[in-house]
């Protein structure tokens, strides 16, 4: 039966995939552990590079997009809000959304366009050059030495990220709300954090931080699997940024449905 | 297989430094190495040739420990590759060298923090003293003064001196140089082979080297070994090769094209491993 016999490898190859990403996220994350009982100065000068790289050079483009959801959001809800007379819930209604979901959300999808794909096409153009043999046969494990610094930078930015997305989000909801909610700039202010609770941050927070191993795991192992030629590169990307997205909406339902059902 | 005699002319008194007995790779279903012995002996240059496809970089992938083998056995400097701890392989590592065809620098960094890296890594030497290490080996292969240079502002010529300047940065026991010509003009490429000859006089290491370069091969070798579609042909001397009347050996030395498989007997020897006549 040739149908059944697809589904099951497709679910098989699934699984392997996944099992894969878990091997590597635990000893990229073990490396890091011994590294900083180790100190050893260098991983953490290229962890602070990726930093650098993933959050700093995310900002602008960051602040916008978010600013942009925030005012989007804020013009969707008072669409059905004044129909009940409840514009002054606009406030409340932009920062739940925008701190419980969109913030670490288009966080994650903007880090996969900058950075999970920029893992995949350095890996993968390392792999094809030889110098991830040239590490391996110097005794310099690839995983510690590339894939570690990764994972540390991505762990330490991606709440950061999101942090200021929540903001900017905020930003871009007052606007609307000064504009033809009647709020003023500190009434919104007022209304969003009175709306708040820590857990809103928080779980948007822990969501920030799956979403960063995933897409650490991902884009380091579609590069490291790529397979010889250039072209393989651009493969490789491509599948990183795809795959991505799909297990950082994976990831989002089901922290989303735990912290509903559950803790939330 | 031709054995040449020489491994005992060489050999009784010495210790191989790299032992390969019967040795078998595959890649999934196809096996790339069919059984392939010889010896590697200390302070010597031994020389891998063969064609496209014949298995020999995939040899030295295996001896570096970048391939499993499927069967068979790879003793370096006395251990068993197939039965070595993850301590005993880090261990091994850091006495042996290896000069990739890419060159392989890492490209995120300066040459001189490629040559370094090997030493911060698994020294603990001091950073003025691995500096000054490091253009000690600069200097040794002629790169003297490229310290800062990215590996992309180097030509191909020097990107393998960098990479030898690398391999070189422990003072390896063993040095393994895949195709140190290939995509060189035939000027650099001599260069290269001289800088071999120099490391070798000056260091006393063990040289594998794998290339289909023949004139590099006769210039630089101590004893060559021709690997054909993953058997074994001939290991001896240079000279011995040069006088073997193998005809395999003869095809490879006299670089005669493969001849047209037009027949279908041609193909029946083909398919045999026997090697078709050359039509009149």
């Amino acid at each position: 039966m040739p149908f059944t016999e697809n589904i099951g490898g497709a679910t098989l190859d699934g699984l392997a995939y996944l099992g894969g990403l878990a091997k590597l996220g635990a000893s990229a994350a073990r490396a890091v552990v011994m590294d900083v009982f180790e100190r050893r100065r260098l991983a953490y000068g290229r962890a602070m590079h990726q930093a650098m790289a993933v959050g700093i050079g995310s900002l602008p483009i960051l602040s916008l997009i978010t600013f942009f959801i925030g005012t989007i959001l804020a013009l969707q809800s008072a669409y059905e809000l004044r129909k009940f007379g409840a514009m002054q819930f606009v406030a409340d209604a932009v920062a739940i959304s925008v701190s419980r979901e969109l913030g670490p959300l288009i966080t994650a999808i903007l880090v996969i366009g900058r950075s999970g794909s920029s893992f995949a096409a350095e890996l993968g153009t390392m792999k094809v050059n030889e110098e991830i043999d040239a590490l391996e046969t110097m005794a310099l494990d690839p995983v510690r030495f590339l894939v570690a610094p990764k994972l540390l930078s991505m762990l330490l930015m991606m709440p950061c990220l999101t942090i200021w997305a929540d903001f900017m989000g905020v930003v871009g909801g007052a606007v609307f709300g000064m504009a033809a909610a009647g709020f003023t700039f500190k009434t919104y202010i007022v209304a969003t954090l009175n709306a708040l609770a820590l857990r809103d941050i928080v779980t948007g927070l822990i969501k920030s931080l799956m979403f960063g191993l995933v897409i650490t795991t991902v884009g380091c192992q579609e590069g490291l699997r790529t397979g010889l030629g250039a072209e393989e590169v651009g493969r490789s990307t491509t599948a990183a940024v795809v795959k991505s997205i799909f297990l950082v909406i994976m990831v989002d339902l089901v922290f989303t449905a735990m912290f509903y059902f559950g803790i939330g | 297989m031709d054995e040449l005699h020489s491994a005992d002319a060489h050999g009784s008194a010495q210790a191989p430094v790299v032992s390969i007995r019967n040795l078998h790779v595959a890649y999934g279903e196809r096996e790339i190495l069919h059984g392939v012995s010889f010896d590697v002996l200390a302070g010597e240059t031994i020389v891998i040739l063969g064609g496209s496809g014949s298995g020999k970089s995939t040899l030295l992938r295996t001896l570096v420990g970048l391939e499993s083998p499927t069967s068979g056995e790879v003793i370096v400097r006395g251990k068993n590759l197939q039965q070595l701890s993850e301590g005993e392989w880090r261990e091994l590592r850091q006495h042996i060298g290896i000069s990739f065809q890419s060159g392989a620098l890492f490209g995120s960094m300066t040459v001189g923090e490629n040559v370094a890296l090997p030493l911060l890594e698994h020294t603990q030497l001091d950073p003025a003293t691995i500096e000054i290490m490091v253009r000690l080996k600069l200097n040794e292969v002629g790169l003297s003064g490229y310290e800062d240079y990215m590996p992309a502002q180097l030509s191909g010529g020097m990107k393998k001196r960098a990479a030898v300047a690398r391999a070189m940065a422990m003072d390896p026991e063993i040095l393994f140089f895949d195709e140190p010509s290939a995509g060189l003009d035939p000027i650099i490429a001599a260069g290269i082979d001289q800088l071999l000859l120099k490391l070798k006089e000056a260091f006393g290491i063990t040289v594998i080297v794998v290339t289909h370069e023949l004139a590099s091969a006769f210039l630089i070798a101590d004893r060559m070994v021709l690997l054909d579609k993953g058997h074994i042909v001939a290991v001896g001397t240079t000279a011995e090769l040069q006088t073997s009347t193998h005809p395999r050996v003869r095809q490879f030395l006299d670089r005669v094209a493969e001849p047209e498989l037009s027949q279908e007997i041609d193909y029946l020897q083909m398919l045999t491993g026997e090697v078709p006549r050359p039509r009149q």
